[in-house]
Parts: structure tokens; sequence; C-alpha cells
């Protein structure tokens, strides 16, 4: 799973007197290149394992599945502020999304393409609500090794996606309900649908600029 | 002779950052000086009132660099927003929109590094030294 974080590699650099060899670690985030990560990977074993560490943290926090899953949305949502701006400056052509399809399509395929390597396999919009989209993912990797037992069986990890979505649509200016619902259909029992319900202002904003 | 005032606006109108750029070129006298110090309150309302323009325009385009987007007397302001909707402004009194647009770029690139920090929060004001010395350096470079 792509993930942009890696830790500082430090760089060795000549000095002007002859084969003298110094390690100099960058001295501060500033001079760090931005595009240093960019198509890094990161195993799915650490990432697991690092998620089931922030499920364990949370679970003994909260009382409720409803906690849970906030507090994940929450974990979610500080990634996906940082990931909406570097996304952006990484495309080639840097720009702004102003029309709710933009931004879902951005999301549908940038962003899934940054975390899972692969763009997101369905983004659909709802028939009886105007204010509602969903984007499928048949196989969500991040929660690949989660076995729910039957107490929890409303929940869904996937929580956190949820909160990358929404700070996504947040940043955007688009604020929206996100949450995260498991919904198997032949084939892919783990298919997880992400739900996001886009607040009124948001609407009328569209109708305005239509 | 010129002056600018740069300010970093975060999604929620709030002053991230500000600096006061003397420009490189500096044919100082007493007299300009004078005249800067005059100004300096006037910048923050000017700014603060350009903000109105920015939230109008953003919708209407697609693009992050806004060029100049309002005027005061002889001050242009020109705006860039970023993706998380934060406002780079930047208030001048000469129009070389090219050096402006590579001015913000730089910034832009600066205050993503800035964002990428886990102790830093989004709209939290930004005190790092090192950022300070580094737009007063891209400032230098560019205007």
């Amino acid at each position: 799973m792509a993930d942009p974080s890696n830790p500082p590699r430090t760089s060795l650099t000549t000095s002007t007197y002859g084969d003298q060899r110094t390690i100099r670690a960058n001295k501060s985030i500033l001079e760090r290149s931005l595009n240093k990560t960019r198509g890094a990977e990161v195993s799915l074993n650490a990432q697991s394992y690092m998620f089931s560490e922030m499920l364990q943290y949370a679970q003994k926090r909260v009382n409720g599945i409803q906690d849970l899953e906030k507090r994940m949305n929450e974990f979610g949502y500080r990634v996906g502020t940082r990931l909406l701006e570097l996304l952006s400056w990484r495309e080639k052509v840097p720009k702004r999304e102003t029309r709710v399809l933009g931004v879902l399509y951005f999301i549908h395929s940038v962003v899934w393409k940054a975390l899972f390597n692969k763009q997101a396999d369905s983004l659909e919009k709802s028939t009886e609500n105007d204010d509602e989209y969903m984007i499928s993912d048949n196989e969500p990797l991040l929660t690949r090794y989660i076995s729910v037992p039957k107490e929890l069986s409303q929940l869904n990890c996937n929580a956190y996606v949820a909160g990358i979505v929404e700070a996504v649509l947040d940043g955007c200016q688009f604020p929206a309900r996100v949450t995260a619902h498991t919904v198997p259909i032949d084939g892919f029992p783990q298919r997880t649908t992400i739900l996001i319900k886009l607040e009124k202002e948001v609407l009328q904003r569209e109708e305005l600029l239509k | 002779m010129s002056v600018y005032y740069f300010a970093i606006v975060g999604a929620t109108d709030n002053p991230i950052y500000e600096a006061d750029i003397t420009p490189s070129s500096r044919s100082s006298t007493l007299i300009d000086i004078s005249r800067r110090d005059d100004h300096k309150h006037l910048n923050q309302f000017i700014t603060h009132a350009a903000l109105d323009v920015v939230e109008e325009i953003q919708w209407t385009s697609q693009a992050m660099y806004l060029k100049s987007i309002d005027r005061f007397n002889e001050f242009f302001v020109s705006s860039f927003v970023t993706a998380g909707n934060v406002k780079l402004m930047l208030l001048h009194d000469q129009k070389s929109e090219d050096s402006i647009k590579n001015f913000f770029n730089e910034i832009y690139e600066l205050y993503i590094k800035i964002l990428m920090n886990p102790f830093y929060e989004k709209n939290f004001p930004i005190t790092s030294q090192q950022f300070d010395v580094r737009v007063k350096a891209v400032a230098r470079r560019f205007l």
C-alpha cells in the first residue's frame, strides 16, 4: 500500500578536501523535497500492524461502535488534510476542484491511487437522495486482515478511509458526512462502500454555479 | 521603491503568517522609510478587505494563481489559493505577474512542507523561524 511517509534518509556529501566524506542529515523538514516519497510504498504488514495498534488504542478509550468509528474518522481526517495538499501539488498542473463531480473524481482516482495503488472500484450517485454519493472498494486493503467479532458486526474499520475522504472534501470546501459501510456482493465479501452525504450549502452553491 | 506585504490566510480567514518584505533592489532613502511606516497599518486592512473578492473569484476558476484581484489607490492585491483553501495574499505596488507567480509557487511548496509536520495543525499560526528565513530568501529572489 503506497503511503506518503518515509523515514528521512541521510545523504553523503564530499567535502572540498579530497576524499573526506561527511554524512549530513537534512537539517530541517523545509529542505526535504516533496517529491522524495512520490510513488514510495509501505509494506502491508507494517501498515496493518500500526493500524491494529491504532484500533486497540482507540478501543480502550471509547464506549460504543459509533464512538470507535468517530475516532478512526478523526485519525483519517488528519491524514486527509495533508494528502489533499500534497497530491494536488504533485499533479502535473496543480489546480483546485470547484465542482462536486470534480472532487469526487479526484478522490476516486488520485487519492485512491496514492493510498492503494489502484483506482476505487466505483463512483455512484444515489438515486433516492440528491446529496448522497458512494465510492466503493471491492477489496479494501487496509482491513484485509481484520476479522470483526459478531458483537461488533456493525463496525467498519474503513472509517479511517472515510475520514481521509471527509478531510479532502472539507479542504475543498465541500463539507459532508462520510461513513463506511460493508456491502458484500457476489465474489467480494469484504466490499466496502464509502457513503458521502453532502451538506445543503454545497448543493445550493452547485445550483448557483451551474 | 516598492513595499510588499505578504500574508498567509487560513481556511477560516485567520492570518497564519505575515511578513513585511523590503525588495532586494532597494534605493532606500529616508523618504522611503517614512512613507512605508505610514502605510504599514493599512496593509492588513487592505488585504483583509480583499479576502471577500478572493472568495467570489475562487469559484469561477480552477486555477490556483488568481493574479491581481483587487486594487486600492496605488496598491494591488494578488492572491494564490491552495487546494486546501489556504490563501496566500500579496500586497504590492508593481505589476510583474510572472515573478509574483514564481514567488507564490515557492511559498506554496514551503507551506506544504510545514503542513506535513504531524505536530502542525492546519490553520494554526506558523511560528517556525526557518520558515520565516526561507520566505524572506524567496522574496529576495523573486521580488
